[in-house]
């Protein structure tokens, strides 16, 4: 279908834009690489007055390093995160988990940035930015201010950007020497996960030190399995892995639809949890 | 109105659209370059699959304006001199294709994954053509076509 109709501005800077966004009244919206937005748009779901396309500003996109933590510019688009030589060698679970999103074509136009602020439950990548701890940096009229990855996605398609605020950086910590896996369960080759799981593990002496497993569809936002991630510590074969995966789906409220019932999503995280930790940990 | 510049199959064309204006109704209906169809119209299906700068899009999931300053090319683009791409000849050797709906796009998606990866596995060909769907071949000689393709520049 053909989109509504709308204004459209292209700056060249992020001052630019965030003015441009103020300047564009209460139904303007960005345009990052618009693989959600477009589809939207056609549906006839959205009716935004104003677009203000991203795709020129160039200081929105690369990585780069500051001291123990990337910093990948949120217009960077899935292609680039996942072929950088940097996320490949420090942030090993967001380049895996991105190499699963979609399909090439796709990768090629959709952003980091784009799909974090687009705040799907569903999405692979926000569950992966909430098990690496990141950290969303925003700017708007009022200055910059950092978010917290277990503050940003707030609900369903919701973040704690305020509608001024433009997502500028995505900043997760390195995890040189932890183990890592993304595993996504769905029916047909492209498809949203019906669950997914980002497990990062760090070994110590034989055992899990600390594990941390980010969860995608089984709620209104990605969670964290908070009491598997805790029974996960200090386990040290397959068994006591297994065990810890039992409570992968506690405090979780997955929805009902026609990919699966809620104790349906509850069965695959705890499935996926225990697949993604034994082959995080090195024990698969 | 926005003005929009851009290379189609090596020729440049200046107009000005409607912002809403999606990549692939300019290309069609703008510029008569019908070759590319609409399949899905969801970013699913693949078969509206174009060249931009280099890398493969989906042009159903893309606005004109966005592509402004860029150079595509188009399946139609693909032939010199009336000669096919040696991609499009596997194709037509290979009988890759039933209805042929899905065809340019699928050798949109080929050719961009035989960019990236010159002598793909099947395994790698299926993983790389996962965003374009074929209802009729059951996709075995679309693997075989691109398969052929890279053993022809391994043997040249």
């Amino acid at each position: 279908m053909i989109p509504p109709a709308f204004e459209y501005a292209r700056p060249s800077s992020v001052d630019e834009a965030v003015r441009t966004l103020a300047d564009g009244g209460e139904d303007a919206k960005f345009l990052a690489g618009g693989q959600s937005l477009l589809p939207l748009l056609r549906m006839r779901l959205a009716f935004p007055e104003l677009l203000v396309d991203l795709g020129r500003v160039p200081e929105l996109r690369g990585v780069r390093e500051d001291d123990g933590t990337l910093v990948i510019g949120a217009m960077t688009t899935h292609h680039h995160v996942l072929h950088d030589p940097l996320v490949r060698r420090h942030a090993g679970l967001l380049a895996a988990a991105t190499a699963t999103v979609a399909d090439p074509a796709v990768r090629h136009r959709g952003t980091l940035g784009g799909s974090l602020a687009h705040a799907d439950p569903a999405g692979d990548l926000p569950a992966v930015v909430l098990a690496m701890d990141g950290e969303l940096v925003a700017v708007g009229p009022r200055g910059r201010r950092v978010i917290p990855a277990r503050e940003f996605f707030v609900d369903y398609l919701q973040t704690a950007l305020a509608p001024d605020e433009l997502l500028v950086e995505v900043r997760v910590p390195k995890t040189d020497g932890w183990g890592f896996k993304y595993e996504k369960f769905h029916r047909v080759a492209q498809a949203w996960p019906i669950v997914g799981v980002a497990a990062l593990v760090r070994r110590d002496d034989g055992h899990i030190a600390e594990a941390r497993v980010g969860l995608s569809n089984m709620g209104s936002t990605p969670l964290r399995a908070a009491t598997a991630e805790e029974a996960l510590s200090g386990a040290s074969d397959p068994d006591a892995v297994a065990r810890a995966a039992e409570e992968a789906a506690d405090g979780t409220r997955p929805a009902q639809d026609t990919s699966g019932s809620p104790e349906y999503r509850a069965h695959l995280a705890r499935v996926l949890t225990k697949r993604a930790v034994l082959a995080a940990a090195g024990m698969g | 109105m926005t003005h929009i510049s851009l290379k189609v199959d090596g020729t440049t064309y200046e107009d000005d659209v409607e912002p809403r204006l999606l990549l692939i109704h300019y290309l069609r209906d703008r510029l008569g370059l019908t070759g590319t169809p609409i399949g899905c119209d969801t970013s699913n299906c693949g078969s509206c699959t174009v060249d931009l700068d280099g890398e493969s899009v989906k042009s159903c999931s893309l606005l004109a304006v966005q592509a402004d300053g860029g150079e595509i090319t188009t399946v139609q683009g693909l032939a010199q001199d009336g000669e096919l791409s040696e991609l499009q000849k596997a194709f037509h050797a290979r009988h890759a294709l039933q209805c042929g709906y899905c065809t340019p796009g699928m050798i949109m998606a080929a050719r961009d994954l035989l960019r990236e990866h010159p002598h793909p596995t099947p395994d790698e060909v299926r993983h790389g053509l996962e965003g374009n769907l074929c209802r009729c071949t059951g996709y075995q000689n679309i693997v075989r076509a691109v398969l052929d393709v890279s053993e022809e520049e391994v043997k040249a």
